[in-house]
C-alpha cells in the first residue's frame, strides 16, 4: 500500500522570549509577609547568610501574571516537535525511542520526589535498593565487576573514566609518563574532549579503507606513553568493529587500559559485552537507551563500569548491601577513590526509569530490543538506498547495527540540493532529521536510527517523506531552497553561532552583546 | 550607496566542455573554439548578479568593457560604470590583472570575478589581499576555495556582505594546477597565494579547504601546542601557509605567508629563505621542520614549497618533521593520504608511513603519508 503523506502544518505563535514579556509590577504570586512569631523565632532569614554571599541588587527575573506564564510555556510546547509527537528516527546517533509513561509515573511519584539525599539511610532503603539492583543489572549486561551511578551524562561518564585511568596509572607510579589517550575520529567527540580536560594528550585514528578504525595506525601510535584507548563500537556509521578484541590486546600489551563508550549500545544488549572484548572500563547512557528521553529531553545519566582491579578507584560513595543486617548502605570508606564527581549519588529519576524498563523486559526482552532495532535499521537502510541520489559510507558493510550514516553527495552533485536543504524541507511533513555529524567526514551526511520503537508503517512513512523530497530535489529544487513553509519558524541563520561576539545562550549575554556589539557596528 | 566591482573572464570554462581541461593560453583557446566551445561565463555571471537586483537602485557597479562585464551587467538590468584602458574583445590575463587594480583603486567594497583557478591567480597577483573578493565559478579548474559553491551563491554572498549581514573575512588559498600536466593525467595543484573572502557557512566550495568558522581558533590552538614544545637547541623551519603563520603570530614574530622562514630561540633568523640558505643553516644546527598540507590534495612536499628540497629534508631527518593541520583540512582530503613529491623517489619512499599530525592543542591525528 502506498504511504499517504499527511497534510501537516505546525503551530506558529511567534512567541517572544519570556524576558521580553516582562511588565514591571505584574506578579504571578504575592508572597505574604513573614509572620511576627516566625521572625521572632528564626530572625529575618537574611542576616544569617554571610555578607559576601548576599546579592547587592534585586534579581532581574521577568514579572508576569500566572495566565501569561501558562500561555507562554504552552505556546512554546506547541511549537516543539517532540519525541512523542513525531516519527523520531531522523535524529540518528540519539537512539530516540518510546519511553514508557508508566516509568515516568514511577519517577514522578512522591516516594521519589519527596526524598532528600541527606535522609538517614534507614529511611531511604527503597531507593538504595534500586540503585544497588540497577548496578547488578549493568554488571550482567556488560560483564564488568562494579558500577558507579554518579555521572550525570555520557561526557561526564567519560570524564569519570578518565579520572579512574589517571588514578590507576598513578597507583603504579606511571601518572606522568602515561599521558596519551587514543581514540578514533568516528568515536563520540567526548572520548577525545573529556580526557583532554583531564590533561591528557589525544591521538585520533582515522578509518581504513574498509571503514574500520585503522588498526595499523593504532600499532604505530601505541606506546609506553599510552594511558588508554577510549573507543565507541559500533561507531556512528553503524559498523561494528569486529576486530575490537585485537584493539584491546594491542593496547594491553603496552600496559594501557581500554575504555568502551557504549552510548551506541541499543543494538548490542544481550548480544555482545564489554568483558568479552577485554575492556577494563565502560559507560552506558541510561538516557536514550534505557527509558529516559535523549536530545535535551531530560536529565541524563552516564553510569560507568569497571573491572575488579579498578573498582577501588570508583567515586564515593558506592551503594552496598549489608547481608547481616539486611540493610543497603552508602560506602564512603574507600581510600583509593577518585572522590566525588557529582553531588550525591546519581540522577535518581533516570536510574529508576532504567531499572523499571530493564525489569519489565528481562534478559530475553533486552535481547529482543536489540534484535528489533537491528532489523528496523537494516530494513530502513534497504529502503533508503533505493532512493535516488543516496549512498552510504563504506557500502561494503552490508549489515549495520542500529544506525547508518548516509550521504546525499550524488544528489547534491546532480541537483545542488544539500543535506541542510533537506533538513529544512522535512519539517513541512511533521518530522525532522538533524545534520550534526561533525566532523563531516562523509559528504552531505545524514544519520537515521530507527530504534525498536517504530513500526514498519512509521518507517515507511518516514521513507515516503524522504522519497517525496528527493523527487522535489530533482524536479523543483527551488522549493527546497526556500523551505520550510509549514514549520513553527523559518530558517535560522546559524552563522551567528560562528561568531563569539554574536552568540548568546543567556538573556544577560544577549543584552550585553546585542545592546553593545551590534549598536556599535 | 554600495560599491562593487566585477571582472568576467569571458573564456573561462570553454576548454572544459570540449575536453581540454582548461583554457589557459591562446593556442588552447583557439583549439577550444575550433571544437565548438561556447563561453559559459556570461550566463553564470548573470546568475550571480541576479540576487543583487534587490539593491539595484542603491548599487554602483564598476566593471570592464564588453565581454569582461559590461554585457552581462547590462543584460541583467544594471547601469554599470565602465573602466578605461581595457580592450572589449580578445582580452588576456593582462587585462584581468589591470582591471583588478583599477577597480580596487575606485574604492569598491568588494570585487566579484567570474572565472576559474587561472583567473583567481591573476586577481591574487594584481591585488593580493587588499580587497575582499568572491569568485563566481565558471572555469574548468576550481581548486581554489575562493569560489562560491554556485554562481547564485556568489551573488547571495555578495549581497549579504554589502548589506553588512556578514562581516567575517577569511583568508583562503589560491591554487592552480599545471594544465599541461593535467592534460597528461597528472594533477599538480600548487599554492599560489591567498585571497580574502567574506565567509558564510557552506556558501563556498566544499571540500577544497576546511571552512570551519573556528579555523583560526584551531590554528591558534595548534600554535600554542607547537610553541609549548619548542626546544632552544633546535632551529625551527616554518613552511608556507596560514596554519604555520599562526605559530609566528603566537611568538609575535614577523613572517612570510608563502615563504619559508626560520626561527631560533624564538627569534627570526631568516625570512623567505631559498634552498641554499636553508642548507647553510641546517648544516650547522639541528632543525625541526613545521609544515602543513597544501590545498585539498594533501601534498606536504613538492607543491609550493620547493625550497624544502630533498637535501634539506634529509638533513632535518624524518623524526624532526612536524606536520600541522586543522581537522577540517584533514577532512577535506576525503580519506586520501598525505602525499609527498620531493623529486627524490627514495626520499619519498622513506617518508611513506604514518605521521602524527598536530590537529589541535594536545591533539594528534595518526594519518598515512604516501608518495
Amino acid at each position: 500500500m502506498k504511504t499517504k503523506l499527511r497534510n501537516y502544518h505546525a503551530v506558529r505563535w511567534d512567541e517572544p522570549i519570556i524576558y521580553q514579556l516582562n511588565r514591571s509590577g505584574e506578579r504571578a504570586i504575592l508572597v505574604p509577609e513573614v509572620g511576627e512569631k516566625i521572625t521572632e523565632s528564626v530572625g529575618d532569614g537574611i542576616s544569617s547568610i554571610p555578607e559576601s554571599m548576599r546579592r547587592k541588587n534585586v534579581s532581574q527575573l521577568p514579572s508576569l501574571s500566572q495566565p501569561q506564564v501558562l500561555r507562554h510555556f504552552l505556546r512554546l510546547s506547541q511549537e516543539n516537535l517532540g519525541a512523542d509527537l513525531n516519527i523520531d528516527i531522523g535524529q540518528g546517533t540519539c537512539t530516540m525511542k518510546y519511553n514508557p509513561k508508566i516509568n515516568e509515573q514511577f519517577a514522578n511519584s512522591e516516594k521519589v520526589t519527596e526524598m532528600h539525599p541527606y535522609q538517614d539511610e534507614s529511611t531511604s532503603q527503597g531507593l538504595l535498593e534500586i540503585m544497588y539492583k540497577t548496578e547488578q543489572l549493568f554488571k550482567e549486561i556488560s560483564g564488568l565487576d562494579r558500577f558507579s551511578m554518579h555521572p550525570g551524562g555520557g561526557a561526564h561518564g567519560i570524564y569519570t573514566i578518565s579520572s579512574i585511568i589517571r588514578a590507576y596509572h598513578k597507583s603504579r607510579g606511571e601518572e606522568d609518563t602515561r599521558n596519551e589517550i587514543i581514540t578514533t575520529i568516528f568515536s563520540h567527540p567526548a572520548d577525545a574532549a573529556a580526557p583532554k580536560v583531564k590533561g591528557y594528550k589525544i591521538i585520533i585514528i582515522y578509518p581504513d579503507e574498509n571503514g574500520f578504525p585503522d588498526i595499523e595506525a593504532l600499532k604505530k601510535v601505541v606506546s609506553e606513553r599510552t594511558a588508554a584507548l577510549l573507543i565507541t563500537n559500533p561507531e556512528d556509521t553503524g559498523i561494528y568493529n569486529s576486530k575490537i578484541a585485537e584493539f584491546t590486546k594491542i593496547v594491553h600489551d603496552f600496559g594501557g587500559l581500554c575504555g568502551y563508550d557504549q552510548a551506541n549500545a541499543n543494538g548490542l544488549l544481550g548480544i555482545t559485552r564489554a568483558k568479552e572484548a577485554n575492556f577494563d572500563l565502560s559507560f552506558f547512557n541510561l538516557h536514550k537507551t534505557f527509558s529516559s528521553p535523549h536530545g535535551c529531553g531530560g536529565p541524563a545519566s552516564g553510569v560507568i563500569g569497571v573491572t575488579n582491579k579498578l573498582s577501588k578507584f570508583l567515586p564515593v560513595p558506592v551503594v552496598d548491601y549489608d547481608k547481616k543486617n539486611s540493610q543497603y548502605f552508602l560506602d564512603y570508606d574507600r581510600p583509593d577513590s577518585i572522590g566525588k564527581v557529582k553531588d550525591f549519588y546519581g540522577v535518581m529519576p533516570v536510574i529508576l526509569r532504567a531499572y523499571a524498563w530493564i525489569m519489565s523486559l528481562g534478559a530475553e526482552g533486552l535481547r529482543e530490543v536489540s534484535n528489533v532495532a537491528i532489523l528496523n535499521n537494516n530494513y530502513t537502510m534497504k529502503k533508503i538506498l533505493e532512493l535516488r541520489g543516496v549512498s552510504m559510507a563504506f557500502p561494503e558493510h552490508k549489515q549495520r547495527i542500529e544506525q547508518v550514516r548516509y550521504s546525499w553527495e550524488k544528489l547534491t552533485k546532480e541537483t545542488g540540493i544539500k543535506t541542510e536543504d533537506i533538513q529544512r524541507r522535512i519539517f513541512d511533513f511533521g518530522t525532522h532529521y538533524w545534520t550534526s555529524h561533525e566532523p563531516w567526514l562523509i559528504p552531505e551526511p545524514f544519520t537515521i536510527e530507527p530504534s525498536e520503537s517504530y513500526s514498519k508503517d512509521d518507517i515507511d512513512e518516514f521513507i515516503a517523506i524522504l522519497g517525496q523530497i528527493v523527487k522535489e530535489a530533482y524536479e523543483e529544487p527551488e522549493k527546497l531552497k526556500n523551505a520550510p513553509y509549514k514549520s513553527s519558524i523559518h530558517h535560522i541563520d546559524h552563522d551567528t553561532l560562528d561568531d563569539l561576539l554574536k552568540w548568546a545562550i543567556t538573556w544577560r549575554a544577549y543584552k550585553k552583546k546585542y545592546n553593545g556589539y551590534f549598536q556599535h557596528k | 550607496m554600495y560599491k562593487i566591482g566585477l571582472i568576467v573572464n569571458p573564456i573561462a570554462g570553454m576548454g572544459g566542455r570540449v575536453g581540454l581541461k582548461g583554457t589557459d593560453g591562446w593556442k588552447i583557446l583557439q583549439k577550444a573554439k575550433s571544437l565548438g566551445a561556447i563561453s559559459l561565463s556570461p550566463k553564470r555571471t548573470t546568475d550571480a548578479l541576479e540576487p543583487l537586483l534587490l539593491i539595484k537602485d542603491n548599487l554602483k557597479l564598476i566593471t570592464c568593457p564588453g565581454d569582461m562585464g559590461e554585457n552581462e551587467t547590462i543584460s541583467c538590468g544594471f547601469s554599470p560604470d565602465i573602466i578605461n584602458g581595457i580592450k572589449s574583445k580578445e582580452t588576456t590575463f593582462a587585462d584581468t590583472r589591470k582591471a583588478a587594480r583599477v577597480i580596487r583603486d575606485c574604492g569598491v567594497d568588494l570585487l566579484l570575478f567570474a572565472g576559474g583557478d587561472g583567473t583567481a591567480r591573476d586577481i591574487f597577483i594584481a591585488i593580493g589581499m587588499t580587497l575582499p573578493v568572491i569568485g563566481i565559478p565558471t572555469g574548468v579548474k576550481i581548486h581554489s576555495a575562493v569560489f562560491a559553491s554556485s554562481p547564485s551563491k556568489a551573488g547571495e554572498l555578495s549581497l549579504l556582505y554589502l548589506q553588512k549581514k556578514i562581516s567575517k573575512l577569511k583568508e583562503v588559498e589560491v591554487m592552480d594546477i599545471n594544465e599541461q600536466a593535467f592534460r597528461n593525467g597528472i594533477v599538480k595543484a600548487m599554492l599560489f597565494g591567498y585571497l580574502k573572502i567574506p565567509y558564510k557557512r557552506r556558501c563556498l566550495q566544499a571540500g577544497k579547504l576546511g571552512s570551519s568558522p573556528s579555523e583560526e581558533i584551531i590554528q591558534q590552538a595548534i600554535a600554542e601546542d607547537i610553541v609549548e614544545n619548542m626546544n632552544d637547541d633546535f632551529l625551527y623551519i616554518k613552511g608556507p601557509g596560514s596554519t604555520t603563520r599562526a605559530i609566528m603570530e603566537k611568538l609575535g614574530l614577523s613572517c612570510t605567508l608563502l615563504g619559508v622562514d626560520v626561527v631560533y630561540k624564538k627569534e627570526v633568523i631568516g625570512l623567505d629563505l631559498s634552498e641554499s640558505e636553508l642548507l647553510k643553516l641546517v648544516n650547522k644546527k639541528k632543525a625541526k621542520l613545521i609544515i602543513t598540507p597544501i590545498g585539498g590534495q594533501g601534498y606536504i612536499f613538492g607543491r609550493g614549497n620547493q625550497q624544502l628540497s630533498p637535501q634539506v629534508i634529509r638533513k632535518v631527518k624524518r623524526e624532526n618533521i612536524i606536520i600541522i593541520a586543522t581537522n577540517n583540512k584533514i577532512i577535506s582530503l576525503k580519506g586520501s593520504p598525505l602525499l609527498v613529491d620531493t623529486g627524490d623517489l627514495s626520499l619519498d619512499k622513506e617518508l611513506n608511513g604514518y605521521a602524527q599530525i598536530v590537529t589541535n592543542y594536545h591533539e594528534r591525528t595518526a594519518y598515512r603519508i604516501k608518495f
